[in-house]
Formats: structure tokens, sequence, C-alpha cells
């Protein structure tokens, strides 16, 4: 007869990262629905296929540093990559850009700096910033909201048989960064034509909300990031709004378009590469929001989830080393991580 | 916090209730504690044998006062309380002291620890009890004693001496006492079931500490999910100052820190213990051992333990006699050999996997938990941290527990500590959570205990350098005084000599002549000794030096009869001296013949052991040199017997004394410059040496443990047979081979044993002996020097030198010869 | 050419300027850092034994600091030579360590008392101290006070000095440091005695 021999404590709450992560991935469904539902076939196939290549790069690569191949990829992480990744291509995207972003993501992002928990940079973004710097012509066509091709036209696509810009037209962030500033001009394409923000987007961040909202719900994330995400977003747009309404857009449109809700959920909470502690991850996700905000007022790219997030990605260790708790019996917070 | 809480209750009214406090964190762990609190508190085992470790308590372990043999009643003392801080440990039923030695312990190490076994002789007899029916009519300081007397010690866990907590200096206010009933871990239900049902000892228990404490407040915390013994406990505090405070159910606020902050919000300072911050906390079971040992008389002999898991078929609480072994107590509860998965000493959040079913029960020892491998299965493998928080939320320490990890992880030890690693309280509330299943607690537990050996080995590289500094000192301080002293000798004796000439209207002619002859013959001497050296390393100046010296002694020679001429001019005052400074000088021209003649002797009977050329040479030349001798010899007992009985008595003439230890000279030293000795084997031979030595040193080593190991598991007992024999074979093969090895090197030792024989004449250990032998005759006579140096005259302090000079001479030779002879051998690893 | 040599000016007038502001402020603000060689010392385990080829630790922390090679301390192991390297600012050398014994073992010194002769001469080897006794006395070591340099162990004429390893007691026993990713936290223990 033998016992078990383990130090304690002896029993846990049969979590599990995979488990975790697999959340994650079911909690992304509603928002991958609403994209299908609005774009058309082009995400889904995206998606699968993203998941298809993250999961052969993980393994060669764990197979390459020697590493048991089976028990890293059972924590599912290789997948959610994959699987945001593939949310945030455009649904006109062909294989080889998803292949090649997924494989960078996977490959220099991840595993070369040591695999799950080593990596500084979210590597989805890490992928999804690569393709639209090599690639800013594909990465920027989007399907005009409710104009979603046929199956086969979006096969087609995915197979790069057809032309993309046969099927493409200007997002509202797009059409809004074209003419702020006229405002009979953007009231005349009727970008503010749905309830909260343009058409099509408010539905596909409405799912992403609601994905988010089963996240928080789990505790699989805690709220910080994602309030303080939106805040950083929505509280300068109100002011700017106040001040001059043609110029700059209203919370509720920013709240509701583009990547917001998909960044605030489910891209700036990745913990690894987050900010750590709580006071940390609300002035990290407070920073990303305010970022994305500046950047699509300001900037030169429509949309700015991706490079908000590694900018603050880069100033988490900074964040943290500033915001540590005060430990139990200490009458001051420690500064820094050196003593 | 507490300021604006009362600001509320004072605008608010109806709002007097106790102000709450939360701390940060904690976890809501699956309880289980239905499995064992169902059922009355019931009589333990009567098991065949006590184990007493003299460790039950936190401090430093009891002294036995008994002996093996000893027949002890109930409740007699076994082992006193030795130092400040540790509890005496007493017999919890009468019987007999059967053995004092090592068992098993309750320690995560499994390690064993010095225990007092007693044999039950069934009478259950009491020895005498004072029960004390007013403590406050004992006093204080009488009371104290009474519980260190008694062994109460912590029983909630750590099992801390009751009597050092509540010893506190008069400087020292206690605001609050807090009675710990809160019991948050899972599955323990002892507290609970002991409140329930003896809530009115525990009250004056309570009252006791009250007594000895003075506190402002008395607060017993506890969780919300104990609601009978809450009630017991409201019933039993009715008409008394004590207030129940109870807190929500979170692990881990029994925890002392997280009660105190719990009921009090005041943090202890960390580093510091709770009495200044003015909160002393003791737990429930604790007061009810009060009670027992103050009013009924009765030393800390058992204790309630939980007994559960889904292995036993009767769970529930025990009152065991400490000592019990855990196997007799899981046999107690009907336990199920075949489901039992884990076996752990406390709760499932803090408690130790037992190495071994016959670790007793101890003050301590709140909680077995028989689990099967369902109810707390194998932790998976540890994966990867993804960073996710989890554990930064429930640390009720407000510490980065993913921070720690990765310092400990990295062996950053300093960064740990900076993080307040040594905060931690290892509840596991982080290991808990964590998605990962990292045993982060055993990481913290890992990382404090490279600390504290670190910090052990700083304060003892301190020590050490402190020691070695202090050895240099004295060394320096010792030369200087050494020099000091021969300063001092140089002075008087100038002195002495110049009172003497001036008395005797001597010329300071003669003065200075002796001085040059005392320079001349020192100068000579250290020529010769410096031509030796030479020699006998085989420099190529040796003849120059020799030459040298030659030369000097001829200076010597000249200057001593000039000396001596000068004395035979001398005034008669000044004859005597004079004289007998002659005689002083022919006396120890016999003695430097004669050891010469000796010295020659040897070399000559070596030469012709070895049959070299120069034999007969040598021969001749000692022939030589005994006529010489005798010469002077008779000299000497001329110039006696001339002096008559005026002369001083005179040392022995130091060729008589010395003959057994006569000085060898280096040019015939046996071993040195005669044998040739192949280098290359010997080297060879010394990492041959070296490597069986490693080899056997091992196999030694695993011999005895496996040994151990056997002798163990036969006491133990519970082995099967091939088992067992199993073990055996595996001693008998490790006795094998590590006889082997021993073999093996006792022959390569021999061998160069012998070789050393064959090259020097000697065998290993009489060289060995010469030098340690000439090195302690050495020192005998110049402490015998040392000694006489005030009392004596000049000239037995000059024989004495002389002497002493032979013998430094002749230990050096042996100590050369003996290190020459082993680093020929390659035995310099012996 | 005037701008020229306008130009030149000012830039030797600002050099000046600033030369003398440094050199007022590496003046004023100077670090009083602790000498090297107490710093070397520090980090120098105190072993006392002289296997670095000087008679104790400090005087090896004075000929480092002169430009010997910090990797002659066999006790410290490789966490000295690192440790050394980082204070001084040079490489990482592998540690000398011919023929020594494993340093990571803790050894004492242990005299086979009835073998003793008193001769005294470990007592006079021991760098610390740490042998008591008597000419013709036996002597014993405090084990305590013991680096394990074995200087002893070479100076006694009858050899009955051994280093013997230290043993783990329960107030030196520490957690092992735990398996690692994908490794489980357990092992598994026979019972006995049930």
């Amino acid at each position: 007869m033998s016992l078990i021999n383990a130090p304690s404590p002896h029993t846990s709450r049969h979590t599990d990262t995979g488990a975790v992560m697999r959340q994650v991935v079911y909690a992304t469904l509603p928002g991958l629905a609403a994209l299908v539902w609005q774009f058309g076939l082009g995400s889904l196939l995206n998606v699968l296929w993203a998941v298809l290549v993250a999961l052969v790069c993980e393994a060669l690569f764990l197979r390459a540093r020697g590493k048991p191949v089976a028990f890293y990829l059972k924590d599912w992480s290789a997948v959610v990559t994959a699987v945001l990744l593939g949310l945030a291509l455009p649904p006109t995207a062909p294989w080889w850009l998803t292949l090649i972003g997924v494989g960078f993501a996977i490959v220099v992002a991840k595993q070369l700096y040591g695999g799950l928990g080593m990596n500084p940079f979210n590597p989805a973004m890490i992928g999804y910033v690569l393709l639209l710097i090599s690639f800013p012509v594909a990465m920027t066509q989007w399907i005009a909201p409710g104009d979603a091709p046929a199956p086969a036209d979006s096969l087609a696509l995915f197979l790069g048989q057809a032309p993309a810009d046969a099927f493409t037209g200007a997002t509202p962030l797009d059409t809004f960064r074209t003419w702020a500033g006229d405002a009979e001009a953007l009231a005349g394409r009727d970008i503010l034509a749905g309830e909260l923000a343009g058409p099509g987007w408010e539905a596909v961040n409405l799912a992403f909300l609601l994905g988010g909202l089963y996240l928080l719900a789990r505790r699989i994330i805690t709220w910080q990031i994602p309030v303080a995400f939106l805040a950083g977003l929505a509280l300068p747009a109100l002011i700017a709004h106040q001040v001059d309404a043609a110029r700059f857009a209203g919370p509720l449109f920013h709240l509701f378009s583009g990547g917001a809700m998909l960044g605030a959920f489910f891209i700036a909470t990745d913990p690894v590469s987050a900010a750590t502690s709580r006071l940390g991850r609300f002035i990290y996700a407070l920073l990303i929001g305010l970022l994305i905000w500046v950047i699509r007022t300001f900037g030169g790219y429509p949309d700015a989830v991706a490079f908000a997030v590694l900018l603050l990605n880069l100033s988490a260790p900074f964040i943290d080393y500033y915001t540590q708790p005060r430990a139990y019996g200490h009458r001051k917070a420690n500064k820094g991580a050196n003593p | 916090m507490r300021a604006n809480l009362t600001l509320f209750q004072r605008l608010v009214p109806g709002a007097r209730r106790a102000p709450t406090y939360d701390f940060p964190g904690g976890v809501h762990p699956a309880e289980h504690k239905s499995v064992s609190n169902q059922t009355p508190i019931a009589p333990g085992p009567r098991p065949a044998q006590l184990v007493l470790p003299l460790n039950m308590h936190l401090g430093a372990p009891a002294r036995p006062i008994v002996t093996v043999g000893d027949r002890v009643l109930k409740g007699q003392m076994l082992a006193e309380p030795a130092g400040a801080v540790s509890a005496a440990l007493h017999a919890p039923t009468s019987g007999t002291v059967v053995a004092l030695g090592p068992r098993p312990i309750q320690h995560p190490s499994g390690m064993d620890a010095l225990c007092i076994v007693l044999e039950p002789d069934g009478e259950d007899r009491w020895a005498e009890r004072r029960p004390v029916a007013d403590h406050t009519r004992l006093g204080p300081g009488k009371l104290i004693a009474l519980l260190r007397d008694a062994g109460v010690a912590g029983l909630g866990g750590a099992g801390f001496p009751t009597s050092v907590k509540v010893n506190l200096g008069d400087h020292q206010r206690v605001e609050q006492l807090i009675i710990n009933a809160v019991e948050c871990e899972p599955y323990i239900t002892a507290d609970d079931r002991l409140m329930r049902e003896r809530a009115d000892e525990i009250v004056l228990g309570i009252q006791i500490l009250q007594y000895l404490l003075n506190p402002h407040d008395t607060l017993i915390g506890i969780e919300d999910n104990k609601p009978d013994a809450i009630a017991a406990l409201r019933a039993a505090c009715a008409d008394s100052d004590v207030e129940i405070r109870v807190v929500p159910t979170k692990y881990p606020s029994g925890g002392e820190k997280q009660l105190i902050q719990l009921l009090t919000g005041k943090e202890v300072p960390s580093g510091s213990i709770p009495a200044q911050c003015g909160v002393v906390c003791q737990n429930v079971g604790t007061a009810w051992a009060v009670k027992r040992a103050v009013h009924d008389g009765e030393p800390l002999l058992s204790r309630v333990t939980t007994v559960t898991g889904d292995a036993v078929a009767r769970p529930g609480n025990y009152e065991v006699w400490l000592g019990t072994p855990v196997a007799d107590l899981l046999r107690h509860a009907g336990v199920d050999k075949d489901r039992l998965g884990r076996l752990v000493m406390g709760g499932p959040m803090m408690g130790f996997t037992l190495h071994d079913p016959s670790v007793p029960v101890v003050k301590t020892s709140n909680c077995i938990i028989a689990a099967s491998a369902e109810e707390l299965p194998e932790p998976p493998p540890e994966q990867a941290c993804i960073r996710c928080g989890a554990c930064a939320e429930v640390c009720p320490a407000n510490l980065l527990p993913q921070q720690l990890y990765w310092y400990a992880k990295t062996d950053d030890f300093e960064r740990a500590q900076h993080h307040n690693l040594m905060d931690c309280i290892e509840c596991g509330a982080c290991a808990y959570v964590c998605p990962s299943h990292i045993p982060l607690v055993q990481y913290y537990r890992y990382a404090k205990g490279e600390i504290r050996t670190q910090t052990a080995e700083q304060i003892k590289a301190d020590r050490a350098r402190e020691r070695f500094e202090a050895r240099q000192a004295r060394l320096e301080r010792e030369q200087a005084e050494k020099e000091a002293r021969r300063r001092a000798r140089l002075e008087a004796n100038r002195k002495k000599q110049e009172a003497a000439t001036e008395s005797g209207a001597g010329d300071e002619k003669l003065a200075a002549l002796k001085k040059e002859v005392g320079q001349a013959s020192s100068a000579y001497k250290a020529a010769v000794k410096a031509a030796k050296t030479a020699e006998a390393q085989e420099a190529d100046n040796a003849a120059e030096l020799r030459a040298r010296a030659d030369s000097l002694k001829a200076e010597a020679d000249r200057a001593k009869a000039a000396l001596r001429d000068a004395k035979a001019t001398a005034p008669a005052p000044a004859a005597a001296p004079a004289e007998s400074s002659a005689l002083a000088d022919l006396k120890k021209a016999v003695g430097e013949a004669s050891s010469a003649y000796k010295a020659a002797v040897k070399a000559a009977k070596h030469a012709e052991a070895e049959e070299t050329d120069d034999a007969a040479e040598l021969r001749a030349r000692a022939d030589q040199l005994k006529a010489e001798a005798d010469r002077l010899k008779a000299e000497l007992r001329d110039a006696k017997a001339a002096q008559g009985p005026a002369a001083p008595p005179a040392a022995p003439a130091p060729s008589t004394q010395d003959s057994g230890t006569s000085p060898e000279k280096p040019a015939d030293t046996p071993s040195v410059a005669n044998t040739a000795v192949d280098e290359q084997a010997a080297g060879k031979r010394q990492k041959r040496l070296k490597g069986l030595k490693t080899a056997y040193n091992m196999a030694h080593k695993q011999y005895k443990e496996a040994h151990a190991a056997v002798e163990r598991a036969e006491r133990a007992g519970q082995d099967s047979d091939e088992a067992l024999a199993a073990m055996h074979a595996k001693v008998e093969k490790l006795k094998a081979k590590a006889d082997h090895c021993r073999d093996a090197l006792d022959a390569l030792v021999e061998q160069a044993k012998a070789d050393i024989l064959a090259h020097t004449g000697k065998d290993l250990k009489t060289l060995k002996l010469d030098a340690a032998r000439a090195e302690s005759a050495l020192r005998d006579k110049a402490d015998e020097l040392e000694r006489r140096r005030d009392t004596s005259d000049a000239d037995t302090l000059e024989t004495l030198n002389s002497e002493l000079d032979a013998l430094q001479e002749h230990a050096q030779l042996t100590r050369l010869a003996l290190k020459t002879a082993v680093e020929e051998q390659g035995l310099v690893e012996e | 050419m005037t701008t020229v040599l306008i130009a030149i000016a000012a830039l030797l007038g600002l050099a000046a300027l600033f030369g003398a502001v440094l050199g007022y402020a590496s003046e004023k603000f100077k670090v009083e850092g602790d000498p090297i060689v107490e710093q070397i010392d520090a980090l120098l385990p105190q072993t006392q034994c002289g296997q670095c080829g000087h008679p104790g630790c400090r005087p090896y922390a004075e000929a480092i600091a002169e430009g010997e090679e910090h990797n002659r301390c066999p006790p410290g192991g490789e966490t000295t030579v690192e440790a050394l390297a980082d204070l001084l600012g040079r490489e990482v050398l592998p540690l000398d360590n011919e023929g020594a014994e494993d340093a990571s073992v803790e050894r004492v010194a242990y005299i086979r008392e009835d073998e003793c002769i008193g001769c005294t001469k470990c007592i006079q080897a021991c760098p610390v101290d740490a042998i008591v006794g008597a000419a013709k006395q036996m002597h014993t070591v405090i084990a305590d006070e013991c680096t394990g340099c074995d200087l002893c162990v070479d100076p006694c004429p009858v050899d009955c000095i051994d280093m013997i390893e230290r043993p783990v007691t329960l107030a030196t026993w520490t957690w092992d440091r735990p398996a690692g990713i994908g490794r489980r936290p357990e092992q598994r223990i026979e019972v006995v005695n049930l």
C-alpha cells in the first residue's frame, strides 16, 4: 500500500488552466456568430484555419524545444491566441495572411520568448500588427455591414481566388475618419444608422460584450480591466463630443465600433502580458482605452486596439513597479522590484 | 476606520453593534465538517505503547527526568522544560518507561527525534493532583509556573508554550484577549465539539487567562458555521464580560494575524508578535487545558483530535492520550486500509502528509485526515504560470504570490525577501486557487528555508572571520611578547655583566670580548644552519655556505681564545665568573663534540647499510670525533676538579642527558638524500588512494544508511518477510562492497607503508611517533627553559639553550623525514 | 576667421565651466563606499581554509583586489565566483578547484579521541581556534565553530581526524525545491505500521 506524499494544501479548487482557456474560447462564440451574421463565413473559416495553424506551430516548436507536446497543448493557450487573432482579422483575409499572422504569433511572440507565461507581448496582437504593417491593404479591407457575401464567395475569398475589393466597403470608423468635421457629410453617410453606433458593428460589439459578461460572471477575468478599458475610451470621447460633436464621435460610437469590446474583454485581459496588481490592471486598461481614443481620433489608423495593447504591454512591468499592494503588517507599500 | 465607525454609531441610533472588519483575500473551500461533528467526543484508544516526543511544543525540547525502566504514574512529569521557551511533558497514564530514543515524530521531513516510550500498565493510576480552587489566591507568578509545569502549550497549531505567552512584562498592556474559536480549516471539528460539550470549562479557563493578562476586552472569535457551539458559548458566557464575535466563514480567518485584523482592525507589524500591538491570542482548546491544569490539577495529558476522511468508518472526535500512535487512533476509528489514499496530520490546507502512521498524536495534533484517493486526489502536474493573478486575489497577507513564485523559482531570494516573502503565513490559499496547479506554498517554504540557511551561514562566516582575526591578533601579540622578553633578557644580561665588570674592576674589554665571542659563535651557528639547509635541499651554494661557516668558526675560535686570554689576565675577583664561564664553554664543547660524534656514527651506519663508498671515510671521521669528544670530556673533568666545590651546580652535560634524542645531522638524514623514489608512481598511487577512499566512504555510507533502514523496518515490524530479506540482502551487498573497497584501500596503504619502510628503514608509524616525540620533547625543553630563565644562572641557561637548539634541529629533521616519506608514497591524503 | 575664434573660445569656455562644475560635484557628492577589500571579504565564505593559496580569507580578498583571479575559492563554489564577478565587473570564470572535495556538502572535523596523542598540532593548524585541548591531553573539535577547512587533517601525526558530513537535523532541515513544470509535486510513500 502506498500513500500520496504531497505538500499542503491537499485540496484545490479543481480549476485548470486548460479549462480557463476553454471558457475564454466559448465566450467568443457569440461574437463569432455576430461576425458571421454581418460579414459572412470569412471569420469562421479564418478562425478554424488559425486554430489548426496554431496547434501545428505550437506542437512543432514544443518538439523542437524538447518539451512534452501533449502536456503543453492541453493548456489551450495556442487555441485562444489563434481564435483571438482569427476574430481580429478582416473576414476577407485569405488563408496565407492568417498563416503568416498566426505562425508569427505562436513561434516568435510566444515560443521564442519561452512559451506560455513568458511572453511580454500579447501574441495575437503581435501577429495582427505584423500583418497590419506588412499587408496594410489586405488588412484594412472590411466588408460593408449588411453586405455579407454568400458562403461560396467567402470560401473563394479565403482561398484567395476572388479579389477582395469586390466585396469591401468602408467601416464606420473609416468613414468617420474621412469625413470628421463635416457634419453634413457624416449625416449623409448614415454611419450612425444603428441604435448605438454604426450598423453591423454594434451587433458584433454587443455580442462580444455578452461573452465578456459571461467571463466576468465565471470569474475568469476581473472587472478592473474591462471597466477601466471602456472608461478610458468613453470618457475622453464624451468630453470631446461635448466640445465639438461634428469633429469628435460620441462615446457610444467609440464603444460599439471596431474592436472595442473584443479588446476590452478578451485582448487586454490576457493575464500574461497585462499588469498584475489590482490597481496596476486598472491603470493599465485605462491607458489602453485612452490610447485607442487618441489613435482613432488623431492617428493614422482607423482602429488602434492592437497598438494600444502592445504599447501598454511594454509598460506593464513599469506599472507593476509602482502599484504593489501594501502587505499585511507593513506601513508602506513596496516600490520597485529591487531591494 | 474604527473612529469612523464610532462616529457612525453615535449618529445612527441602534447601530451600536460590534465593529466588523475584514481581511483581504481568503477562499471558501468545501467544509466537510459534518463528517466528524455529528457525534460527541469519544474516548480514544488505549494503545500498547505511548510515544512522547520531547518537542511536542514550539521551542527547546524538554529534558527527560526519567530513565528506562522507571515506573511512572498518570500525570507524573517525564521531562522538564529546558530553557525559557519550553514546556513539560507528563505521563498520560501509569506505566513503565521502556525506551528513550529516536522515533518518527510529527514533522513534514519524516525524520526521527528523541522520544520517551511509555508502556501503559492498564491501571491508569493517578499521581497526586493539587487542584487550585481559587486561582486568584495563587498570584500570577505561581500560576504561570503552574502552567509551565503542567506542560500547557497552544493546542491550535503552533504549540507555543502558554506560560510564555501569558507572561508579559509590566510595560506591556493587553487591550484585547482574543480566544480563537474560528477553526477555519475544512474537516476539523475538534474545537467545535469541545465548545458544544465543555463550554463552561472553556469559560473558566478564559477567566484564568483574563486574570493573568488583565485585558480591556475579551473577544471570542467564532465562524458562523458553528451555530451550536455559538449557542453553547453564549449560554456559558451569559454573566461574564466575554464578548462573542461571530465572523463570516472564510479561510483563513482562524490565522492569528487574520483574526486579530477581523476583530480589531489592527495589523501585527511585520516581524513582531501580537503582544506588541496589545493583543494576545489563545486557542479555545488552550483555554480548556488551562482550566484543567489549574482547577483540576491535571497537566496536559490528552487532547481532542478529529479523525475524519472517507477511509475511516467512525469519523468523529476522540479524546486521545498524547503519544498515541496515529495508527492506533486510525484503527480505533475503523480505518479501511484499502481505501486510504492520503494521510494528513492537521487540516487539508496547512497540514502535512504523514510518512509513517506510527507518528504519535501530540499537543498540536488537532486532526487526522484519512482520505481516500478520490477525496483528496493526486495533485495534477504543475503547469506554466499564466499570471492570472488569482493567487494575489486570495492572499490574506496582501502579498504578490506570483512574483514570489518567480523569484523562488529562479533562486532570487533577495528580491523574494524584498517582496515580503517572510510575511507569508503559508495558508495555502494561493495554491488552492492556482489554475496551473503550482505548489506555490512549497516554493515559498523552499525559498524561506534557503534564506534561513543562508542567514545561518552568513552568521557563521562572520563568526569564523572574527575568530580568525582574533587568532591572528593573538599570534602577533604572542610574537611581540616573546620579542619583548628576549630584549629584556639581553638587557638584564648586559647590565649584570657591566655590574660584574665594574665591581671586579675588570675592564670593559672583557665584556666586549664576551660579546664578540657570542656574536661570532651565533653567526657561525647561523651559517652552519644555512649550510645544512642548503645541503638538504641540494642547493648550489651549499659549498660556499659551508666555507663561510668554516671561516666564521675560525673567527669564533679566535674570539674565544682572546676571551680566555683576557680572562686569564683578569684580576682575581673576576676570576670566579670567568672560571665558571670557561667551564660552561667546555661543557658546551663537550656537548657539541659528542652530538657530532653520534651523528657521524649514525651517518656511518647508514652509509654502511646502504653500502655507499664513503662509509669507511665516515666511520673514520666518527672515530676521530669520538676521540675529540673524549678529550674534551677529560678536559671538562679536569676543569671541574680544579674548580672544586665552589663551582656552581652544573646542569648535566647534554651529551649524557640527550643520548636518546641526540640530533641527527642533515647530511645523513635517513630518507632525504639517499632515497630516489619514482615520483610518477607516487602520483599515481596518490590518485588511486583518493579514488578508493571516496569509493569506500560512499559505500560505507550507503551501507550504514541501508542498515539503519533495515533496523527501522524491523522495529516497525510491518514489512513482509520477503521485503525484509531483500533489504538484508541489499545491506549485505553494500557491506561487501564497502569491505572490498576498504581492503583495497588498506592494501594500497600497506604497500605505501612498506615502501616507506624500504626507503627509510622505519615504518610510517615509527616515523610519525618520532616526529611527535621530537616535537613534544622540544616543547618540554622550551618550557623548562622558560621556567628556569629567571632562576638559573647563565651557563645552565646556555646549556639549556644549546639543548633546545639541538632538539629543534632534530624535530625539524624528523618532520622532514616523515613528510618526505609520506609524500613520496602518495600518502598525503592519509 | 573671427567666427571660428569665437566658436572655439565659446566651446573652451563651456568646457572649462562644465569641468569646474563636474569637478566640484565629484568632490561635494563623493560616495563613501566600502573599501573593495571589505566587500570581497564579505562575499568569501570565511572557512579560512587556505585552498586559494593565501593564509585565510582576508588575505585572499586583498589579493583579489590587487588583481588575482577570483575563482580560487572551492568552499565558496560557483555562487561565490559569480558574486565576485558581479561585484568586480569581471568575467565569471570556471571554479579552479582541482582535486578539492565537493563544496556543496558541509563537513566538520571530528577527532577520534581514543587515538589522539595530544600533540597540539591540529590546535596550531586550526585557523579559527575551533579545537580545544592541551599538550598530552586529548583534543576535541568545537563542532559549531568548525568551518570544515580540513587544515587540521594533514598535521595530525596519528591520523585521528576525520572530516565527516554534517548531518541534517530537524533544525537544519528545509523543504525541497518543487520538481517544476510538467511534474507532479507528490511522491508515493510506502506505508508500514498500519
